[in-house]
Parts: C-alpha cells; structure tokens; sequence
C-alpha cells in the first residue's frame, strides 16, 4: 500500500505569547518562534505508519513551506516513513489554501501511484481545513474529512466521521483522501534509533523548476484569497437559558426575538 | 574534559526531555501512591531504544557512551524517580555481560536487553550479605556440566520483572570473597523463584524482591567470567552501578530543588514572596550549589569510564555526595513548603522519602567513603 501524509509545520501554540503577526503583510512572523508538526498531521503521520505495519508499503511524507520545514519532515523520518519530499521555492510563498492544494496534488502526482492521501483535519493556526479537501478535488478522488477511525481492507475504506454531536459511519473505495482528528491515534515519539538514521537521510526539495505546476496557478499568483485584516475575535456573549413552563418560556422567546429584530 | 553536549546528544537529550515531562513526570505522584509497577513507562523507553544506549551496535545497541547514557537518566530520573532507577538497574546487567562476558553470552544476552525485550537485575545483597559483600551464604555447586545453586537474595531491584539476572553465588564459603562466583540465571529457570516484595518507606513502584534458589540447575556455560572471581564482577559492576544510583538521586535533587524555588517564588507571607528572604534565598544557593557540584563529578566519573581510565573512586565520590545532597535538598525542600511540605498534597514528600534510599544502596555512605578512603591512602 503506497500511502502518503501531508503535513505543514506550525508555530507552536504553546509559546504563543512569542507569536507576533506582521502587520505590513499581515503573515505570521516565524523568526523567533518554535515550530512544531501541525499535531492533526502527525495523527495522520502515525496512522499511514500503522496502516504501513498492518499491510506493509511505504509513506511519503510531503510538506510545503520554507526551507525550515525540513525540521519537520526529518521528525517523520524518525518516527518512521520511508521518505520525505519539501516542496519548497521562493514561488511558492503567499499561496492560499487553493494554491497550497494544487500544488501539494501536483507533487502527489509526480511521486507516483498511491492509494491513499492523509492529512490532518486542519493547521492549528490558519484553521481553514480546506487544504485536504483541496487535493482531493485537483486529483478527482474520494474524500473523507473529519475521521477518527479507519479500516481499510483490499480496496474498501470504511470510516468513522466526527459531527459536532454525534458521527456517522462512511465508506468510499481507494483512492482516497482522508483527513484525521486527534482521537483516531496517539501519536508516536520518534526511537534514537530513528533520531540518528533521520539526521543522515536526503530530503529531496522540489520548486517549479521540477514540478509540472502552471506558474499562475502557485504562490501569491494562484491565490485567490487575501488576507485583509488578522484580529484575534470578540468572544461571544454568554448565551440566556430560559426556563419554566413551556407556555412561559415560548411567550419570552417569542418576545425576545420579536425585540431584536430577529425575524 | 569537556562535557559541551554535540549534536547526537543534543538531539537525543531534547526528546528524552519531552517524553519525560510529558509522560513520566505527570504521572510521578500517582505510580508512588498506587505502588504499582510503571509498565506504561517502561513501554516508552523501550520505544524510544533508551535501553540499548551503551550497548555495542553488534549486540542490539545504539554504541554510544556512558555519558550521554548518564545524562539521559538524569532526566528521567528528575522527572520520576522509581522509572530512573529500573532504568539505571539495568546497566547492572548489561555492564558485567560486557566485562566479563564471553562471546556466546554477549551475543545471547545482550540484543534482548538492548532492545528492552527484557529487563536485567543483579544479585548480591542477602540477608547476611550487605555492606559484608563477601560473606555471601549463597552456594554454588558444581555438578558435571551444570551448577546447582541455593540461597536466598533480598532487595533485588527488577526482581520478577527482570529476564536476565546476574548471581554472586559462593563456591567457598571458608574463603568468604574469594569463593565468590558470578552466574547469568534466566526467569523461568526451574529451581528459581520469587518470595516477598519488600514494602518500602519509599518507592514503592520499585520491585524489591526476594529470590530464592532451591536446587537451581543452570547449565555450566552460564558461568560469567571465572569460578571464584566473582568478587572482582561484583566490585566493577558496582562501581559503574554508583553512577547510575547517583545519578538518580540527582534527579531527585534537581526535582526537589525546582519544586522548592518555585513555591518560593509563589508563596506570599508578611506580604512578598518568601524567595525574597534571605533566609530562603540561602536554602536555595545551596540547594543549587549541591547539585552543581554533585553534577560534575559524576559527569566526571561517567567521562572516566568512556575514556577506559579508573573511574571507581570518583563513582564512588560521586554516588556518596550526590545521595547526601539529595537527602539535604530534599528535607530543605520540605522546610520551604513548610506545612503544606509535610502533606501528601506535594511531591517533596516524596522526594524526602526516596532521597533516604540512595544513601544506603550500591554501598552506604559509610561504605563510600571507606572505599574512597582505601583508593586515596594507596595513591
């Protein structure tokens, strides 16, 4: 089974006081900050891992971003992938989530044939969870998002997909693209063994030059999105909990709709 | 010397750290209350390939020193105590398999053990046996191709755990040290069992274990090194063991030590933060000033070993002055919490009971120091 994990490596959020935002691009400012594996992604690092333990085949571990995210990729190296790639190149930078996903699929394309796509469900930081999703539409794949158990036999997948109370059980044939919450696995720590073997190991760095990606559809230029404005959100009032009679508590609700305005 | 950790250690040392904070030390206070054996913790270090550090890559291992070995249960050690010292009692296996072992022994036994397959333990102390290392009662006797072996041994960290045991057995009673016999005795060999777990002040996650031999046939190439020379084994292995042992009461320094400057940097009395006394600030100069010394010597003693120098007096040096500041930093500890120090609502405790271990195993303080004293009027 050839299966491969996207990842992307993120500023730790347990340092976040050291997390600035650049107000002139409105970007994160890295310098400074610890990185760490987006921790969706390393779920689904370790789940490709023991998929990989049960049916045997190999990982491709692929991650775009600036040359320092080839700390990250060696860490899945440790843990245990066969083989890490970074998409990485001065054109790439500025790319929305749609740009991001065309070119992590063009990459996936030229590794060759594989089965199944992991990734985490969303960044830890842009939260937009449209990445995944993304590769699976430019590859014209299935796609199972928000999954937190996985069997796969022969060619079948059969999932468990997280909804906001509640899940549902959904099954789809290979190819696909999966997308992992926290719960489907407790991520391994990399062995020394793993340490040691990792440091030595090449991690090819492919940009346009030895990728087949229209030059208009990666960077800055394959972005639709801007990001106007980063602000960290007004918390939401405290909701009212009304109660009592039912007749009571309708005859408030009513009121209370009726004096804002609400319909 | 020079201990400016390189790459690989750096490397190795962060993810010890993570592992360490994020799964042993959370977990430290509820192993010790529950007094259960830390399986989970042990599964980690076995995953990680901790167990195999020292041992050579031939053998199973990764081939590195005793240095970055020391450094690494250092921090597993301050993060908890009870997982520091299985960790640590395994190189009282591993270290005489490498010394005195044959080829056929080490290739047997080792790879097991340096993947963490199984654990490793060493056997002296019995009830007669202690600080009187040669007036071992345990027999060994030999039978054609075989030895039979008889008597009792207590205290033994990993027993029951443990797969491969080192015995000092006697051949020679009359002769005391000099009929002392090493063998390697595997768990499940007939004629061998186990009797009680000793209930401790402290640690009482740490198997502490009675094993008994009853007519316990072991064939004869289980022989380690030579007959009556198990004295020297027993004398080399301790030596190296020192450091393991010291090195876990530094880690129970450091982790008392951190517990107390940060309460005293919480505590508010007469309306400012007690750190701000001099009084405390005193306690914790010397806390620091301890660790810091007992540091470097046993840093020192682990160097030595690497560089295949004499290291056994400054083990020795390093074991006793590392128990003794780990005593002292962990009933100052309890003096900084004051009260709420003497509750079981806060680790230090804890530490103070398990400090009290380390002046007394792999040689008391009296013992130490008559050993230090013989190396130093001999020079």
């Amino acid at each position: 089974m050839r299966i491969i994990v996207c990842i992307k490596q993120v500023p730790d959020t347990e340092e976040l006081a050291k997390i600035k935002i650049n107000p002139a691009t409105n970007t994160l400012i890295r310098e400074g900050v610890p990185s760490i594996i987006n921790p969706f992604d390393e779920n689904a690092v370790e789940e490709a891992l023991r998929l990989r333990e049960k049916k045997g085949g190999e990982v491709t571990v692929l991650s775009m971003g600036p040359p320092q995210a080839e700390e990250a990729l060696r860490k899945t190296l440790a843990m245990g992938v066969d083989r890490a790639i970074l998409l990485s190149d001065k054109a790439f930078a500025g790319a929305d989530t749609l740009a991001t996903s065309y070119t992590l699929a063009i990459a996936i394309k030229k590794t060759g044939k594989f089965d199944l796509i992991l990734c985490g469900k969303q960044s830890i930081e842009g939260d937009t969870a449209q990445v995944g999703p993304g590769i699976a539409e430019w590859l014209n794949i299935p796609q199972l998002t928000y999954i937190r158990k996985l069997e796969v036999n022969d060619n079948k997948v059969r999932a468990e997909r997280v909804l906001e109370d509640s899940f549902e059980v959904v099954e789809t044939s290979l190819p696909c693209l999966v997308t992992v919450t926290k719960d489907i696995n407790e991520p391994r720590y990399p062995s020394l063994r793993g340490l040691i073997k990792a440091k030595k190991e090449e991690i090819p760095i492919w940009g346009c030059h030895n990728l087949s990606v229209e030059r208009k559809r990666v960077g800055a230029d394959g972005s639709p999105t801007q990001v106007i404005k980063i602000f960290t959100p007004q918390p939401p009032g405290k909701g009212e909990i009304l109660s009592g009679e039912i007749s009571e508590v309708a005859d408030r609700l009513i009121g209370e709709i009726k004096k804002r305005k609400i319909v | 010397m020079d201990f400016t950790l390189n790459d690989d250690q750096k490397m190795i040392l962060e993810l010890v750290d993570e592992v360490s904070e994020k799964e042993f030390a959370p977990r430290a206070d509820e192993i010790s209350a529950k007094g259960e054996f830390p399986a989970e913790n042990i599964k980690k270090l076995v995953e990680l390939d901790l167990f195999g550090i020292t041992i050579p890559e031939e053998y199973g291992g990764l081939g590195m020193d005793y240095l970055t070995w020391t450094l690494v249960s250092e921090r597993i050690s301050r993060a908890c105590t009870t997982t520091g010292l299985i960790f640590g009692t395994n190189l009282l296996c591993t270290y005489p398999l490498l010394q005195f072992g044959n080829e056929e022994q080490k290739k047997k036994y080792l790879p097991p053990l340096a993947k963490g397959e199984t654990l490793g333990a060493f056997a002296l102390t019995e009830p007669e046996a202690g600080s009187d290392a040669g007036n071992v009662q345990t027999t060994a006797i030999k039978e054609k191709d075989s030895y039979v072996l008889d008597g009792t041994k207590i205290f033994i960290t990993n027993g029951e755990v443990a797969g491969t045991y080192i015995i000092i057995a006697n051949m020679d009673r009359a002769r005391g040290p000099r009929g002392l016999t090493a063998f390697i005795v595997e768990k499940g060999n007939p004629g061998f069992s186990f009797g009680q777990h000793f209930d401790k002040m402290g640690l009482s996650a740490l198997p502490n274990v009675e094993l008994i031999f009853d007519n316990c046939r072991i064939p004869s190439e289980n022989l380690l090194h030579k007959e009556k020379r198990g004295f020297r084994v027993a004398m080399r292995t301790f030596a190296a063991g020192r450091i393991g042992v010291g090195i876990g009461a530094l880690g129970v320094a450091e982790a008392a030590f951190e517990k107390a400057k940060e309460y005293s940097k919480e505590r508010v009395q007469f309306g400012r933060s007690i750190s701000s006394f001099q009084a405390i600030q005193h306690i914790l100069a010397d806390m620091a000033t301890g660790i810091e010394t007992a540091k470097y010597l046993l840093y020192r003693a682990a160097w030595l070993l690497d560089q295949n120098e004499p290291f056994e007096k400054i083990s020795s040096m390093g074991k006793l002055y590392a128990s003794e500041v780990a005593m002292k930093v962990a009933t100052k500890a309890v003096q900084v919490f004051g009260g709420y120090g003497y509750t079981k609502d806060y680790p230090v405790e804890r530490y103070m009971r398990e400090a009290k271990l380390f002046e007394i195993i792999e040689g008391t303080s009296e013992i130490q120091r008559g050993v230090i004293a013989n190396f130093i009027l001999k020079e």
